[in-house]
């Protein structure tokens, strides 16, 4: 989230959209509901009928996978009838750039394609620049060539009529929808869009995504109280694993896994350090390096020395261009080619697309460390539905761990506040921390490298010092690690650290060996002002709800970032009743600023607003995507129609397409006529492994169902309550059907289309008779910026058991 | 935070409450044998407390865990009242979290270990399995160790080994849980954020 959980609460309108938040983030609907209290309208855009449209003023029902166009419609909308706030795009974003000549878009493709490959070549989309290398710009912003009339002209196609079309929302919610939310592009108003895996669980994924952002661009909707792009994540600490680089392509605080082309640190640091030739541009990636030496000093303490690239050639380089993210992982496992696997609390053998690849794919491992608080289906997946144990060569070592109140440690909430769990009781029976497990096994595997083995030097030389006197993994030792500390005895900005001290702030760090911080963006989390993170203050001092001194929240505990967009060019917020940040006497007052710099109207020191992006503004264009600088609806992989509407390219050109024999996916076939989604019930957890085990939640939801409409029910004879098979081309589910006004056909012009839903959160382990995981109907194919897979829109049909 | 003293005003609320719904014919036989538990420990002298963060969604909630500390078992978890972003508020499963303790007998307390082609787990001691782990790692790593790529680059990598999981972990587990994957050379390190 830009914004944070309590700041809801400061918002005129609230969209939620790709979400169901009053069943998966139940507690988030206080602050909604505290915001219609002071007159907020709520609109919820979904298939489905949710508790979240229980509560919401306007509903919108829209197909699955039909985002952008919804969205590119409002886009249009706002830009016909003059609702973006002009003095905020003209000067916080790039609408007035001029890409270069050779951009052009033409029948669903962006120049640049190449088909054999299926890839652009982005230097198609790029920004023109003077001659000093600054961004050209028309601040009137009627340059047909400039991104404020190519975004126009682009969403021109976006009319109302086509989108309902395509969407299956009538034209009078379309419009109710866009009206309302529209009229937060005023510098009073503020409206925020609350998301989550409904939007990025598609081909399109990350452009649904960047379409709001746009929108919210427009509207002046970005770095304000109650405004914001807030992504709901959906695992306590999702945000904390993604912060510390649980994840092929980064390292901790989104440092870019370095690539087999990077031979060295200095080439990786200029491959990562981004350019600015305009002194208005904060540019603040250019300290990356910084926070990179200081990793690595992390990873290897004495060991990394500026004379060995600090350690650098210890890391591992993916092949540049090479993805090795899930779906490509299980891919790879199913062809034989992995032999070892941990799945560390967690169970994609429920939670994986095409889980019935998943779970052939573990039967072809030589080993598998499963570390979980409950037995599951990945862990079992031997004596599993279908399998021959006797067949089945794997070794399964099968870890019990403790539970979150039984260790003490941090976590990172959707806010992106860092939150401290402090430890009740022991754990029962043998079961240990996950911190423990993983301390004692690289012990182990030390013990074995120093008798020898293939390249041992990065195995040795890891700093693994997180165990207290008594060889207890200490979680205070990896949090100050986080935090930083300084190598030696300096004098930084007037200011004296001596060695061993707390790095303050990720502002001190040092690109010269001189620092060591194991990540950059939870600098201060931890240091002379003792663990910030276990802080219980409630002042609120702007009246806004940002609790400055509860937790602790990255970076720098910035509560609501990119928050100098929130204010005027002389520093006078847009808004004064809801003041998040203010220029007074020379001095910032608020949120923490992002960045000291004064406001734009200082014309020797004043910044751009965006301080992350190179050229320092919002990027309305964004050529920064695998599948083009704006977003374009492009239908499912699996859908109901045979064309699409909007232009001649059927799905999005980009995305990847796996073609083994268990990868099937097809399209408007009459077998499969029915579009099928999958979503989660407020009782059960994701694949449900903590959840299935508790009484008395799974009394509450005890099996697997199936949603359809009163009219698909006519149409298949079936009734409430009846069993039921939902089956794609991948594999089959059985469901007791509840037949629900809460889905509705979609009119798409002379096309009646049916969609029916089912939660991810059961498996065939427990409970008894409970039912299987949606996840053996869902395709495993994903977007191709984030190989997110394509879980939320499918084709399936539904037959009576 | 560790507070010792607490009125537990919302245990012997919820307490009555449910004793008094058996008088509707419900069936609060589990309701009443906890409660007769309660009635045996002096609450108030012998309950430890500390806060925590619900560990399903991220909304990052605030709760109570009240312990014996006695007999060191948890006896009740509620909603923390001070907890600015759900004041004391809580959903179902946040409200359920008493039964991701040891109260409940489903928690796996043992190492388990499956043999090739064996249909049953064997029980097995963490000396044990950390050691095979380790050499299986060591195996796995060194028969499948790639120096250079196609290119000719070093890459100094293994493909062999895949890692996931797990954004159940706490901070402090997952920044050594990467740095030991990395050092040990896998690519395929993912987990739930990318699902």
């Amino acid at each position: 989230m830009t914004n944070h959980w309590i700041d809801l609460r400061n918002s005129d309108c609230i969209l939620v959209m790709g979400s169901n938040a009053a069943a998966n983030h139940p507690i988030s609907m206080k602050w909604v509901q505290k915001a219609k209290d002071n007159g907020a309208k709520l609109i919820s855009v979904d298939p489905r009928f949710t508790q979240t449209s229980a509560r919401a003023d306007i509903y919108a029902a829209l197909r699955s996978g039909s985002d952008i166009a919804f969205l590119g419609g409002m886009i249009k909308y706002i830009i016909d009838n003059d609702k973006y706030f002009k003095d905020y795009v003209v000067n916080y974003t790039n609408a007035s750039f001029i890409p270069v000549e050779k951009y052009n878009f033409d029948d669903g493709l962006f120049s640049g394609y190449d088909p054999k490959t299926r890839k652009y070549d982005s230097s198609f989309w790029a920004i023109k620049k003077d001659s000093a290398g600054i961004p050209e710009r028309d601040i009137t912003l009627q340059n047909p060539g400039c991104v404020f009339q190519l975004l126009k002209k682009h969403y021109s196609r976006y009319t109302p009529e086509k989108v309902s079309e395509i969407t299956g929302t009538p034209i009078n919610d379309l419009t109710k929808v866009y009206e309302t939310y529209a009229a937060t592009g005023t510098k009073d108003k503020a409206g925020t869009i609350m998301y989550a895996m409904g939007w990025t669980q598609h081909t399109v994924g990350v452009q649904n995504i960047r379409t709001m952002a746009i929108i919210q661009l427009l509207l002046g909707n970005m770095g304000i109280a109650g405004g914001g792009v807030n992504a709901l994540r959906g695992e306590s600490n999702v945000q904390g694993s993604t912060d510390q680089g649980l994840l092929f392509h980064i390292l901790p605080g989104y440092l870019r896994m370095p690539t087999s082309n990077l031979a060295t640190l200095e080439a990786y640091n200029k491959a990562i350090t981004p350019k600015t030739a305009d002194p208005m541009s904060a540019n603040w990636p250019q300290n990356l390096p910084k926070y990179s030496v200081s990793l690595l000093k992390s990873f290897w303490g004495d060991k990394a020395t500026i004379e060995n690239d600090f350690g650098y050639g210890w890391l591992p380089k993916p092949d540049l261009g090479r993805n090795y993210s899930w779906l490509n992982l299980f891919d790879e496992m199913y062809e034989g080619k992995i032999k070892g696997f941990f799945a560390w609390g967690q169970n994609p053998a429920c939670s994986g697309a095409n889980a019935n690849k998943v779970r052939q794919a573990l039967a072809k491992l030589d080993w598998l460390v499963n570390v979980n608080i409950f037995d599951n289906e990945t862990g079992s997946f031997w004596k599993g539905p279908g399998m021959d144990p006797k067949k089945i060569k794997t070794e399964v070592f099968m870890l019990p761990c403790a539970a979150s109140i039984e260790k003490e440690g941090s976590i990172a909430n959707s806010g992106r506040w860092v939150q401290w769990r402090y430890k009740a009781v022991e754990a029962p029976g043998k079961a240990k921390p996950d911190g423990e497990i993983l301390t004692e096994l690289m012990i182990e595997i030390r013990k074995l490298y120093k008798k020898g083995g293939k390249f041992p030097d990065p195995i040795l030389n890891l700093k693994w010092d997180y165990t207290d006197d008594h060889g207890d993994f200490d979680a205070h030792k990896v949090a100050k690690e986080l935090n930083g500390f300084f190598l030696k005895d300096v004098t930084i900005q007037d200011k004296q650290f001596k060695k061993g001290d707390p790095v303050p702030a990720f502002g001190f760090l040092q690109a010269d060996g001189s620092t060591s911080c194991g990540n950059w963006i939870y600098c201060q989390s931890y240091n002379a002002d003792g663990n910030n993170m276990a802080r219980r203050k409630k002042d609120d001092p702007t009246g806004l709800g940002l609790y400055p001194q509860w937790s602790w929240c990255w970076p720098v505990n910035r509560r609501i970032i990119y928050n100098r967009a929130s204010v005027d060019l002389d520093g006078q917020p847009w808004n004064p009743a809801r003041p998040l940040l203010k220029w007074v006497d020379g001095k910032w007052v608020g949120d923490v600023p992002d960045g000291p710099w004064p406001p734009m109207s200082d014309s020797k020191n004043g910044k751009y607003p965006f301080i992350m992006k190179p050229d320092g503004l919002g990027a309305i264009f964004g050529p920064g995507l695998a599948d083009g600088p704006f977003p374009e609806h492009y239908e499912p992989l699996e859908c109901p129609v045979p064309a699409n509407l909007m232009s001649g390219q059927f799905v999005n050109p980009t995305v990847k397409i796996f073609k083994g024999e268990m990868d099937k996916h097809l399209t408007c076939d009459p077998r499969f006529p029915f579009v099928g989604t999958t979503y989660r019930v407020t009782e059960h957890w994701q694949t449900g492994i903590m959840t299935r085990w508790q009484p008395w939640l799974v009394e509450a939801a005890p099996q697997m169902f199936v949603e359809l409409s009163e009219e698909l029910a006519k149409l298949r004879g079936i009734n409430n309550g009846d069993k039921v098979k939902v089956s794609t081309i991948r594999g089959e589910v059985d469901c007791v059907a509840i037949v629900t006004t809460r889905f509705r056909p979609f009119k798409m012009g002379d096309l009646t289309v049916h969609q029916v839903g089912m939660p991810w959160c059961f498996g065939w382990m427990v409970p008894k008779d409970g039912g299987e995981s949606a996840n053996l109907l869902t395709p495993n194919v994903g977007d191709p910026n984030t190989m997110i897979p394509e879980s939320k829109a499918f084709m399936v049909n539904i037959t009576k058991a | 935070m560790t507070v010792t003293r607490r009125e537990f005003l919302v245990i012997s609320g919820a307490v009555g409450a449910g004793l008094a719904l058996s008088s509707l014919g419900i069936d609060m036989g589990p309701v009443r044998a906890y409660a007769d538990d309660l009635k045996k420990i002096d609450k108030i002298k012998t309950a430890k407390q500390t806060t925590t963060i619900c560990p399903y969604c991220a909304v990052g909630c605030g709760l109570i865990c009240s312990t014996n500390t006695k007999d060191k078992k948890i006896i009740n978890i509620e909603g923390d009242p001070d907890h600015p972003i759900n004041e004391g508020a809580l959903c179902a499963k946040g409200a359920g979290l008493f039964q991701t303790t040891s109260n409940n007998p489903n928690r796996l307390k043992k190492v388990l270990y499956r043999a090739p082609g064996s249909d049953k787990w064997q029980e097995k001691s963490w000396e044990w399995a950390i050691k095979e782990i380790a050499k299986k790692v060591k195996t796995t790593r060194d028969a499948n160790f790639i120096e250079k790529n196609a290119n000719g680059e070093v890459v100094n990598r293994v493909e062999a080994i895949a890692h996931i999981g797990s954004a159940a972990l706490d901070n402090e587990e997952l920044w050594p849980l990467q740095a030991m994957m990395r050092a040990l050379g896998l690519v395929y390190i993912e987990h739930q954020a990318r699902i």
